[in-house]
């Protein structure tokens, strides 16, 4: 007999955007991370080209799920769950890791867990730095999304407390670093240069931080006009753009914000705990700035390491152990791929709270895009 | 031989069983929206019905299209899980030589075209000298041009229906969408005789639609 432990092991399954991600974790040990990434067929679009991304998520899934089994020196027989993002993301996209995840749970007899991507980006925390405090205050910035969220139980609550109005925070990263040539994604790009640039020599806008704006939502679709405006002046007029000098004041606009309001967030709720996840995690001025701020204010900052901050399956694994271990629900076996899931939908428990009991007729359904269904 | 046999890439959620020498049982619906949905609980149904567990299963058949994108990812994920998951081999079968092989079952011998529902006012396509042969290559046309190629012959499949225009001899009272019935038994002949199979990847026939973008919007009024 192969060693148990009580900790639940989870394979979990990503693919709700351009990474098709899967992880082996066992409670809050991090087994395996395998990723595959179709990021450099969607450079030259300048964005995520869904059908590119679904294509290569068909073409890498069943490799990456045998590349994470062998990277955890585990059996599939042993595992106690599957989990996967049902949502929200790509509708397509989804649609592939769904599938395989239903198809894996049924052809080894293991339970399934369809769960939310927000609330696996929080969770994955708990590989990093243990159990998470509860409750927990997050940020979650990425090319997809920008969002704090209060999460007394990150298996069964989570609460939106804010999220951007108009771009997630990476896409405004995307859209400047394609005004100054820089190519896509634009994150990492920006984040070098701004190192060699004064982050107070252009004073951009602060979305959304007057008197009578939301305390909690974001807005950068204004920055990145002031941004785009401010460069095409200085082209108009023949003259230089400073690039390290518009990297470092738009970066800090972006990022001055984010941690104003996580921390305003923090403080008016009486949490003294502070996650921040997402790909723009990665960013350097973020991390400083957060690890800054929090530090004044008392909390305790939690920021896992790049690598788990963007899309990937340990996260997703991370949530469904959490899943197993609190008893929850699993999902059934017409578990639906739900582009628009909300965040405060932490997981998709089945109608029965059974997985292995069907319903024949199931009367409402997800609209599973809105125009791109069939191509 | 125990195959389990699926389709997505017609309308039609479609899954088999078949035991090398006839259907053991099978679950068809026409829902066009919900393949993710339906797939795993129709399985489950015919494995049910037959009274194995999918583990019994000795290979999985799948139709790899052509067809809709979206749903045709989901048979094709299925299957290649399935089979990592069992050890078992996965066979790839085109889409359009399962309606071909159901029609001749129903009884239509000689030349004929088979055409399913490409959206975009175009038809996936092929054309057999009899049920088991196939003479072209799957593509993807609109019905207009290639009217001149297909005039005359029998035509079959939910694609011929919709352009009577082009498709001149409708045989609309044969199965229109993809039965994994039919399916799993042109596999299970084609294992017995040493037939030929397609990897399990999808046929796409389109590129997908992504343009590279122009220089960026300039955002300064003029
Ligand atoms: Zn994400």
């Amino acid at each position: 007999m192969a060693r148990r432990t009580d900790e639940p092991l989870v394979l979990g399954i990503e693919t709700s955007c351009d990474e098709t991600g899967v992880g082996i974790v066992r409670g809050h040990t991090l087994l395996a991370d395998a990723v595959a990434s179709s990021v450099d067929e969607h450079a030259r679009f300048g964005g995520v080209v869904p059908e590119v991304a679904s294509r290569a998520h068909l073409e890498a899934m069943v490799p990456t799920i045998q590349r994470a089994l062998k990277e955890a020196g585990v059996s599939a027989k042993d595992l106690d769950g599957i989990a996967v993002t049902a949502g929200p993301g790509l509708a397509g996209a989804l649609l592939v890791g769904v599938s395989a995840a239903k198809a894996y749970a049924y052809a080894l007899g293991k339970p399934l867990y369809g769960v939310n991507h927000l609330a696996s980006h929080i969770c994955v925390d708990q590989l990093e730095h243990g159990a998470l405090p509860e409750p927990t205050m997050a940020l979650l910035v990425s090319g997809g999304h920008s969002s704090l969220l209060l999460a007394p139980d990150i298996t069964s609550d989570v609460r939106p407390l804010g999220s951007t109005i108009d771009d997630a925070a990476g896409e405004a990263f995307d859209k400047i670093a394609r005004v100054l040539n820089l190519g896509f994604p634009g994150g990492p790009v920006i984040d070098r240069y701004a190192r060699e640039g004064d982050p107070d020599a252009i004073r951009f806008p602060r979305g959304l931080t007057g008197p009578r704006d939301p305390i909690y939502d974001f807005s950068f679709s204004g920055l990145k006009t002031a941004v785009a405006r401010w460069i095409e002046a200085k082209r108009a007029a023949g003259e230089h753009v400073p690039v390290p000098d518009v990297a470092a004041s738009f970066q800090e606009a972006v990022v001055d914000v984010l941690t104003r309001k996580a921390v305003r967030a923090c403080k008016d709720h009486g949490v003294d705990h502070l996650m921040i996840g997402g790909g723009v995690a990665a960013n350097t001025r973020l991390r400083a700035m957060a690890e800054r701020r929090c530090e004044d204010a008392g909390i305790t900052l939690r920021v896992p390491r790049p690598k788990l901050c963007t899309d990937n399956g340990a996260m997703v694994a991370a949530l469904g152990a959490e899943m197993v271990a609190r008893g929850r629900a699993s999902s059934s076996w017409d578990l639906s791929a739900d582009s628009s899931l909300p965040v405060t939908d932490t997981h998709v428990p089945g109608a029965h709270g059974h997985a292995h009991e069907h319903s024949h007729d199931h009367d409402h359904f997800h609209e599973l895009s809105k125009d791109n269904l069939y191509s | 031989m125990l195959l389990l046999a699926l389709d997505t890439a017609t309308p039609a959620v479609t899954a088999a069983l078949h035991d090398g020498e006839s259907v053991v049982a099978e679950s068809t619906q026409v829902d066009a929206r919900r393949h993710g949905e339906l797939l795993l609980p129709a399985v489950d149904r015919v494995l049910g019905e037959a009274g194995v567990k999918l583990d019994a299963v000795t290979g999985i058949v799948v139709g790899v299209g052509p067809g809709p994108y979206t749903g045709l990812r989901v048979g094709i994920v299925t299957a290649a899980t399935f089979a990592a998951a069992l050890s078992v081999p996965v066979h790839g079968l085109c889409t359009l030589d399962g309606i071909a092989y159901a029609a001749g079952q129903a009884g239509l011998e000689g030349e004929f075209v088979v055409a399913t529902d490409a959206r975009r006012k175009e038809v996936y396509w092929a054309r057999y000298a009899d049920a088991r042969t196939r003479v072209t290559e799957p593509a993807v046309d609109r019905p207009a041009d290639l009217a001149e190629r297909v005039a005359g012959l029998p035509a079959v499949g939910a694609g011929a229906v919709l352009y009577p225009d082009a498709f001149t001899d409708v045989r609309d009272a044969l199965p229109q969408h993809q039965s994994a019935g039919a399916l799993a038994a042109l596999a299970a002949e084609k294992l017995r005789t040493g037939g030929e199979f397609l990897p399990d990847q999808p046929l796409y026939l389109r590129r997908p639609d992504a343009q590279v973008p122009a220089n960026y919007k300039v955002v300064t009024p003029q």
